[in-house]
């Protein structure tokens, strides 16, 4: 007869508060790195080119189609998985996403579309923005502050808007 | 090495690259992946004002992500100074070329069309609407749905979000309009 009928003892002790994580200076610098990456990435691919974007809108080649498409499938692989078996942040905690919520829908179809006029015009959403101030090209930070007064203005205009 | 990383990263590098930072993010802080929400963050940061929608702890919620952001720009720097495209045209298709020719874009040097992206255009209609007016929309656009590529696109889609296809949707509806009825009457 076994002898081990002892249950691992529960570890009650608590763990250092990680909501405090994100705030941290130290916590901090993973951000920073992956923010590089991606804006490496950004460049390489060539994403962050007005010519991809108008060559994507013109269905002139399959690239961005292949870079969005492949993202979202890695990703989505990605999420089940978390979903799936439960997966915690490296520092123990649930991880949850946000549903988007539905309310009227106005708000995907105009917002969508005024986004999508922006985005063919400019030729960059706003990753490649800031990845392209970056890489030379200062004028686009006329664009950036433009989209912090079309932000700003949303926000202003948001309660007489329909969502 | 550097020479193979200087070429067009192919889609199937790129794309599965961009695609992790999604469980990357969501696995170091829990965070998703998201940048047009700095922009709001930015406004609260800066010109709030009396609204209620910019009033918020932006560095509580937002920190993580403008410190991302600072690094977007750092990469787009280094990308473009240590790995630099080795040829000056970077290589669009030829139909993209020969239909961007017939708007009478010339120059194909570079990541934007020195043309129209230049600050002497920002006094010219097409060069102000497409700069301004573009940067205004993509700022508007973004935060009324409620996210960007990256926020609706990547994330939302991965997760099966209804609201984001439709967004996407909209994105592409207002690309079309812009690619075949604006573009040809501004330039």
């Amino acid at each position: 007869m076994s002898t081990t009928t002892q249950q691992p003892t529960q570890t009650t002790q608590q763990a250092p508060s990680e909501s405090e994580f994100s705030i941290r200076p130290g916590g901090l610098l993973i951000y920073l790195l992956i923010g590089m990456f991606f804006g490496i990435i950004l460049v390489k691919s060539e994403v962050l080119s007005w010519f991809r974007i108008q060559e994507m809108f013109r269905f002139e080649s399959f690239h961005m189609y292949g870079i969005i498409g492949s993202a979202i499938a890695v990703a989505a692989a990605s999420i089940q998985i978390i979903k799936r078996f439960d997966v915690k942040t490296f520092g123990g905690e649930p991880i949850s996403i946000n549903p988007k919520v539905w309310g009227e829908g106005y708000r995907y179809w105009i917002g969508g579309i005024l986004f999508g006029l922006g985005w063919a015009l400019l030729g960059a959403c706003p990753g490649p923005m800031f990845a392209l101030i970056g890489a030379g090209y200062p004028i686009i930070l006329v664009a950036l502050f433009s989209a912090l007064l079309g932000t700003w203005a949303y926000s202003y205009l948001r309660p007489k808007l329909p969502h | 090495m550097i020479e193979m990383l200087s070429q067009t990263w192919p889609w199937y590098v790129a794309g599965p690259l961009i695609g992790l930072l999604v469980p990357l993010l969501l696995l170091i802080g829990g965070k998703q992946f998201g940048i047009s929400a700095n922009l709001r963050h930015m406004c609260a940061a800066t010109i709030p004002g009396q609204i209620e929608f910019l009033q918020y702890d932006w560095k509580k919620s937002g920190i993580w992500n403008l410190t991302f952001v600072a690094g977007v720009i750092i990469g787009g720097f280094l990308a473009a100074t240590l790995l630099p495209h080795p040829e000056a045209v970077i290589g669009i298709s030829e139909g993209a070329m020969a239909e961007l020719r017939t708007l009478g874009i010339t120059d194909f040097t570079g990541l934007l069309p020195a043309e129209i992206f230049n600050w002497s255009s920002l006094a010219t209609l097409p060069g102000f609407l497409m700069i301004v007016g573009g940067g205004f929309l993509v700022g508007f656009g973004a935060r009324y749905a409620g996210g960007c590529t990256s926020g609706h696109a990547i994330s939302g889609l991965a997760d099966m979000q209804f609201p984001s296809l439709v967004a996407v949707i909209g994105f592409f509806i207002g690309g079309l309009f812009v690619t075949y009825v604006l573009l040809p009457l501004l330039l």
